[in-house]
């Protein structure tokens, strides 16, 4: 390096202009970060000020008496049922359709039209689905997936099932969507020398592609469980309004599938004044745990997308 | 040239690896045959297609009588809607005799105006924040700033709609609105907090994040010589970033607000949690109490009223109210498809 240096660009000799520009970007990011801070420092006070372990083993009352009131354990479990349930709908139908629309894509038209359903599918608010599904369930020939009360034939469209399968069509675009980038970012010629060792494209998709896409799957899988873990008004309509885990009366591992229940979502939504109101405290509390399980799961995403490096790129 | 085809039909495979490669039983061969596999592939894919187009059919199928009684003025205003609404929950049990009138305009307003209002905002506010975080920000606070983002974009609605109902709400009703306030407006609706203001707010802060993602995707795709070429010229860090990036930018800042719109107008606890519940269509004209007024939205209409599903036309009323928000969200994911298009052109990846 030789001549002069060039002067450093300092923001003192900007127009006045384009120094309230750079003000106005600080401040944005800034509020940005106090808004954060003080929504988590809050929640995590409140999390620690109405702390109580027992409460994640104790099943909900209906009841004022907080004494009586109780936990929620059954909104944990169903909160934890309802995603697994779906992610084993959603994740590998999400996958099929990546690999359908990337790989094949044949007719044209026709992967044009799917790619548009999934599409359509995450711009549909929640609550259209859950209507749709509520519907859906309630035709007499798919009782047999919702639960019924004991000696009464009316079809509720209600249940872990039902709740379920709408979920997945929450997670679904975005398994899709990180699937298929993760397929589109492998190098053309991975497949070749795929092909080259004598490999089917069938084969190739098992066993060269999908390992490959794999951090991109768990990425899309871990962002579709966290739109499950934070949606309310699909449980609300499709769980029914109660707070405890109804499995009928077989009390068998279907009768749970088949049976009603609550999330911590609608376990906040009802315990806060905008439902009844009975227990804002435990609100608190539920609605911190809600928030650290999708700050788990949104860490799980940050580790795999960071993942390992594929080999062709080195 | 079809690789692909030619290699499905070469006999036998052959597995990569040393001796050390344990032999295992040929996974792609025997049931699963290249044919087969693209057409079990693509029937699944089919299956999910016909499902969604099967639920968009069925809502608007649905939806149709309560189109069809009010023709336009089911857009118009006119009446109280709650109270139309509980006609139709009491209509009598005889099909002819079903009541379907409704004016849906308060509650169709109160969707725009909490939308708009939270996506004018957001849309400036977080370019503010991506400009900062592509080009100003010190490492340290990207550091910080990047999970923040994303913590921002996974808190669920709920916790969102709590802070605000325990925490916004009784704060903006005891010391942002005044007694006086209060009573100018008191014959025609009561102030509480919940209101439009509120629901503004909270819901800003529920997009931003969303909004965030995708510009600063954007200004980063910028390609690096036209922004080097700009401060060889002379411009400053603001200049270059101003005139170059944020321009080549601009479809992805349409995107990234269509988007963000869709989000949302089918947001509906949160919005039923603290803007009110109220079916009245907040009132420009009244200046700063317009803010504090209570609307509620579309979405949020269903959540609260999805008991009466079971009620023949009520059910097909509250589809109605679906069918809209159906159709607006379809036309927003294609204007965000298509407003994404004119980067791609320039090789820009948003």
């Amino acid at each position: 390096m030789n001549g002069p240096t060039p002067p450093r660009d300092s923001v003192r000799s900007w127009p006045l202009r384009d120094r309230l520009g750079y003000l106005a970007a600080w401040a944005a990011g800034l509020t940005l970060i106090v808004v954060a801070g003080s929504i988590v420092t809050y929640m995590a006070f409140k999390g620690a000020q109405y702390f109580d372990l027992g409460m994640l083993f104790e099943s909900p009352n209906a009841t004022l008496n907080q004494s009586e009131s109780g936990g929620f354990k059954d909104p944990l479990i169903g909160t934890t049922l309802l995603l697994v349930m779906s992610t084993v709908i959603a994740a590998p139908l999400g996958v099929v359709i990546a690999v359908w629309l990337t790989e094949y894509g044949r007719p044209k038209g026709l992967a044009r039209a799917v790619e548009s359903a999934v599409e359509v599918v995450a711009g549909t608010p929640s609550i259209v689905l859950a209507m749709f599904g509520l519907v859906f369930f309630q035709q007499q020939w798919l009782s047999f997936l919702t639960f019924s009360s004991e000696g009464s034939d009316v079809v509720l469209g209600r249940s872990f099932i039902a709740a379920a399968a709408m979920m997945s069509l929450i997670a679904l675009p975005l398994v899709v969507g990180a699937t298929r980038e993760a397929l589109n970012a492998i190098p053309g010629h991975v497949r070749e020398a795929s092909y080259a060792l004598g490999k089917t494209k069938a084969a190739t998709i098992r066993r060269v592609l999908l390992p490959a896409a794999r951090p991109g799957i768990g990425t899309g899988t871990a962002l579709g469980m966290g739109r499950v873990a934070g949606d309310t008004a699909i449980v609300v309509v499709l769980l029914g309004a109660v707070m405890q885990i109804n499995n009928g009366a077989d009390g068998s591992v279907f009768g749970l599938f088949r049976g009603l229940g609550s999330t911590l979502t609608s376990y906040v939504y009802y315990n806060s004044p905008a439902g009844e109101g009975l227990a804002p405290e435990k609100a608190y509390f539920a609605a911190f745990v809600l928030l650290l399980i999708v700050i788990v799961l949104n860490f799980v995403v940050t580790r795999i997308a960071r993942g390992r490096e594929p080999v062709w790129t080195r | 040239m079809d690789i692909g085809g030619i290699a499905a039909r070469l006999p036998g495979r052959t597995r990569p690896g040393g001796p050390d490669a344990t032999p295992r039983p040929a996974g792609g061969s025997g049931f699963w045959t290249e044919a087969k596999v693209e057409r079990i592939l693509g029937a699944i894919a089919c299956i999910v297609l016909a499902l969604i187009a099967g639920m968009i059919i069925f809502v608007f199928q649905k939806a149709w009588p309560s189109f069809a009684h009010n023709g336009l003025a089911w857009f118009g205003s006119g009446g109280d809607v709650d109270l139309q609404l509980e006609d139709i929950f009491n209509s009598p049990a005889n099909p002819s005799e079903y009541v379907y009138t409704l004016h849906a305009w308060p509650l169709l307003w109160g969707t725009f105006a909490v939308t708009a209002g939270a996506v004018l905002i957001g849309i400036v506010f977080s370019l503010l924040a991506a400009i900062f975080i592509v080009e100003f920000a010190p490492p340290q606070v990207n550091r910080v700033l990047e999970p923040v983002v994303r913590l921002l974009a996974a808190v669920p609605s709920v916790v969102y709609g709590l802070i605000g109902i325990l925490v916004i709400v009784p704060f903006v009703g005891e010391h942002l609105i005044s007694v006086g306030r209060k009573e100018s407006v008191a014959n025609v609706v009561q102030l509480d907090g919940a209101s439009l203001g509120v629901g503004v707010l909270i819901l800003t802060v529920m997009i931003v994040p969303i909004m965030i993602a995708i510009v600063v995707d954007a200004l980063r795709a910028v390609p690096h010589g036209w922004r080097e070429g700009a401060a060889a010229l002379g411009a400053n860090r603001w200049r270059v970033m101003w005139t170059i990036s944020v321009r080549t930018a601009r479809p992805a800042i349409v995107a990234a607000a269509v988007l963000s719109t869709a989000r949302a107008l089918g947001e509906a606890i949160m919005l039923s949690m603290v803007a009110g519940s109220a079916s009245f269509a907040p009132n420009p004209i009244d200046g700063i109490t317009f803010l504090f007024e209570p609307t509620r939205p579309l979405a949020s209409a269903l959540v609260e009223n999805v008991e009466g599903l079971s009620v023949e036309p009520f059910g097909q009323t509250l589809f109605a109210f679906a069918a809209v928000l159906l159709v607006s969200s379809m036309f927003l994911s294609l204007a965000g498809f298509i407003a994404k298009q004119p980067m791609r052109k320039y090789g820009v990846r948003p």
